[in-house]
C-alpha cells in the first residue's frame, strides 16, 4: 500500500498545519489588515502597517537592538560556552555529570523565574552584582542593568548558554581521543592543541550552536520584558504592546511577521555558510 | 649499550598490575613487535614510552637518557595510532607538515621533506586531500608519513593495520617492513596478530598478564617456544604423547600413529584435517599440492620427525636485522 505512510503521518500533519501553519497564515493575512482607534480592525488589503515597519526610524531602531543584543548575547554565549563544554568533557566521571546538571539545571526553571532572579541581582544601584563588582574594585560606581541593553545581554547569555554548551559538547563527543597525544607526540605544546587542533574541529558545534542561540535571543520575550521593561522595547515586546496595549493588531503582525522573516533568512543562510564551508573536512 | 632500554618498567592501574616488571633491551634500527591479547599491557608499554602514561616504577632510556624526563612533547618519537589521529580539518599535507612546524623547520625545508616523505609512502599526488577524502589504506600511509617526517628516533606503532581489511593489511605489511628498511628507524610495533609480528618484526616479544613470556625472533619463538603460552599464541599446536607438534609438521605416511580422519576442510593453499587418535584429537595442516588426499572416514597413519629442534643457526637468513 503506497498510502500507508501518508495515511499514518495523516494525524502530525492536521496537528502540524491546525496549530503552526493555519495560525502563521492568519497573522501574515492580519498584517495587510487596516486598523484605525475607532474603526477597529478593518478586514482589507492594504500595505500600510508594511510601509510603517519598513520606513520608520523607530521601527528601524527596535530592529536594530534586536539583532545588536542577539549578536552580543551569541558572542558571550559562544565565549564563556565553548570553554565551559571543553573543561566539562575533560572532566572525571562524578564530577562531570554534577557539572552537566549545573549547567543544564537552569532549563529545567521557568525563564520568567531565572529573569526575575537576574533583576534582583541588577535591582538598582544597591544590586548585588554592583556591590560585588565595586568591592572588587572593577568600577567605582554603580553600572546601570536593569532596563539597559547590558542587562538584557547579560540575563540573555545566562538563559541561553546551556544550548551553546550542549551543541560544543557533541562536536567535542565526535573528536578522536587520540587526535590530542598525536599533536603532542609532534611536539605541540597545551595552548597549540587547543587553538590549532581542538578549536577547529569544534567549530561546526560553536557556529551551529550561535544559530540556536542568535534565533533564541532575538526571538526572546519574557527576559526582554522583564529586564527591560516598556522602557526599552526589542521587537518581541513591540509586537506584544501592539497586540495588547494598543491594540493595533495589524502593526503588531507586521512586526511579528518581519522578525520571523528576518530570523530566517538569517539562520538559513548562516547554516549554508557552515554547511558549505565544512561540507569538505567532515563530510 | 642497547639503543632503547626498558628497566623493570611496571605500571599499575589501582590493584591491577598492566605491566609486571618488563625489561627489554633494544638495538638501534631494530624491528621490536610486542605480541598479546588485549590486556597483556602491550598498549600501557607503548603509552609509557610515548609519556601519555606514567610507570609506576623502573625506567626507560632512549641512547643512556632518561626518557621519562622529558616531557611527551619534547620526546621526538613518532606514533601511528590505531585510529590513525589524522586532523580531519588539515589536508594530508598538513598533516604531514604539522610536526615540522612545530620543530620550527622553515617553509622552503618543510615543503621539501613534505613531498619527500609522501613519496615514500606512496601519495605524492594526494597532497591537497583531506583524510575524509581518502581510503583507509592510504590514511595509514598518511600517517605513517606523519610520524616519518620529523626524523623520529623511535617509530611507535599501535595496532597500525587492524583497521584495514585483510588483503589490504597483507600488502601494507610487506610495504611497512619496506618503508622501515629504507629509513631504518627503530620501530616498536604493539599487535595481537601474531602472523602479523612474525612478518615484520626482528624480534618478538610475547607478552602476557603484564609479563614478557618470551623475547626472540619469530622463527626462534615459533620452532622452540619458552612456554605453552607463546607455543599456543603464535600457532596451533597439538599435545601427543607429552609432546608439543605443529600440525604442519604431521605427515601422512604408512606406519605410525593410527588414526581416523573426522573432518577434512580444504583451506585453497592448505588442507586442515582433525584426526581421531588414540592420543587424543590431532589437527594437521597439509600443503595443497594438488595429489589426492584422505577423505573423511579414512584411516590414516601419522608421521612426523621427534629430532631435536632446530638451533638457532639454521634461522633463515635475512630475518635478523638489516
Amino acid at each position: 500500500m503506497r498510502l500507508a505512510p501518508y495515511l499514518l503521518s495523516l494525524p502530525a500533519l492536521l496537528l502540524f498545519a491546525g496549530v503552526v501553519v493555519v495560525p502563521l497564515v492568519m497573522t501574515v493575512l492580519l498584517s495587510f489588515h487596516d486598523w484605525g482607534q475607532y474603526k477597529g480592525i478593518e478586514p482589507v488589503f492594504i500595505l500600510k502597517n508594511w510601509q510603517e515597519v519598513l520606513t520608520d526610524s523607530y521601527f528601524h531602531e527596535m530592529f536594530a537592538r534586536t539583532f545588536r543584543i542577539a549578536f552580543f548575547v551569541t558572542l558571550l554565549a559562544a565565549v564563556f560556552g565553548a570553554p565551559e563544554a571543553y573543561i566539562l568533557n575533560r572532566m572525571k566521571s562524578p564530577w562531570r555529570g554534577l557539572f552537566l546538571l549545573v549547567i543544564l539545571g537552569p532549563l529545567l526553571i521557568s525563564v520568567v523565574a531565572r529573569t526575575l532572579g537576574w533583576a534582583l541581582l541588577f535591582g538598582g544601584n544597591s544590586g548585588l552584582v554592583n556591590k560585588a563588582l565595586m568591592s572588587a574594585g572593577l568600577i567605582s560606581a554603580p553600572l546601570p542593568f536593569m532596563f539597559t541593553e547590558t542587562g538584557m545581554v547579560v540575563a540573555l547569555a545566562h538563559v541561553l548558554m546551556p544550548y551553546m554548551v550542549l551543541s560544543v559538547w557533541a562536536a567535542l563527543q565526535r573528536l578522536d581521543p587520540q587526535i590530542e597525544n598525536a599533536a603532542v607526540a609532534l611536539g605541540a605544546g597545551p595552548f597549540t592543541v587547543l587553538r590549532r587542533i581542538v578549536l577547529p574541529q569544534v567549530m561546526p558545534g560553536i557556529l551551529s550552536g550561535a544559530i540556536i542561540v542568535f534565533a533564541l535571543a532575538a526571538s526572546a520575550f519574557a527576559t526582554p520584558a522583564i529586564i527591560g521593561g516598556r522602557r526599552l522595547k526589542v521587537a518581541s515586546t513591540l509586537a506584544y504592546d501592539e497586540f495588547l496595549n494598543t491594540l493595533n493588531w495589524p502593526l503588531g503582525a507586521a512586526v511579528a511577521v518581519l522578525l520571523l522573516l528576518a530570523l530566517v533568512a538569517i539562520v538559513i543562510g548562516a547554516s549554508r555558510l557552515v554547511e558549505r564551508r565544512y561540507a569538505q573536512v567532515f563530510g | 649499550m642497547a639503543f632503547l632500554t626498558l628497566e623493570k618498567l611496571t605500571k599499575k592501574f589501582g590493584t591491577h598490575l598492566a605491566v609486571d616488571g618488563l625489561s627489554l633491551e633494544v638495538e638501534k634500527g631494530e624491528f621490536i613487535a610486542l605480541l598479546g591479547p588485549s590486556g597483556c599491557g602491550k598498549t600501557t608499554t607503548l603509552q609509557m614510552i610515548a609519556g601519555f602514561v606514567d610507570p609506576t616504577a623502573g625506567a626507560i632510556r632512549l641512547e643512556g637518557r632518561d626518557l621519562l624526563a622529558i616531557k611527551p612533547a619534547k620526546r621526538g618519537l613518532g606514533i601511528v595510532f590505531q585510529s590513525y589521529a589524522l586532523f580531519p580539518h588539515m589536508t594530508v599535507a598538513e598533516n604531514v607538515a604539522f610536526g615540522l612546524e612545530m620543530q620550527g623547520v622553515v617553509a622552503a625545508e618543510r615543503t621539501k621533506r613534505v613531498a619527500e616523505t609522501l613519496d615514500l609512502v606512496g601519495l605524492g599526488a594526494f597532497a591537497v586531500r583531506f583524510p575524509r577524502q581518502m581510503s583507509g589504506g592510504q590514511q595509514q600511509r598518511v600517517a605513517l608519513a606523519r610520524a616519518l617526517v620529523i626524523r623520529p628516533s623511535i617509530l611507535l606503532l599501535d595496532e597500525p593495520l587492524s583497521n584495514l581489511d585483510a588483503k589490504l593489511r597483507e600488502e601494507m605489511q610487506i610495504e611497512l617492513r619496506q618503508i622501515q628498511r629504507t629509513v631504518s628507524t627503530t620501530t616498536i610495533l604493539v599487535t595481537h596478530d601474531q602472523a602479523e609480528a612474525m612478518a615484520l618484526s626482528d624480534r618478538i616479544v610475547v607478552m602476557n598478564q603484564g609479563r614478557a613470556e618470551q623475547i626472540g625472533p619469530p622463527h626462534e619463538a615459533y620452532e622452540r617456544p619458552a612456554t605453552p603460552f607463546v607455543a599456543n599464541f603464535l600457532g596451533k599446536t597439538n599435545l601427543v604423547n607429552g609432546t608439543t607438534v605443529r600440525p604442519e609438521k604431521i605427515s601422512f605416511g604408512t606406519s605410525g600413529l593410527a588414526g581416523k580422519v573426522r573432518t577434512r576442510i580444504f583451506q585453497g593453499n592448505h588442507w586442515l584435517y582433525q584426526v581421531d587418535t588414540d592420543g587424543g584429537l590431532v589437527t594437521v595442516i597439509r600443503q595443497n599440492t594438488g595429489e589426492a588426499m584422505p577423505t573423511e572416514g579414512a584411516a590414516v597413519h601419522l608421521v612426523w620427525q621427534s629430532s631435536p629442534p632446530p638451533s638457532s643457526g639454521e634461522v633463515p637468513a635475512g630475518r635478523r636485522g638489516s
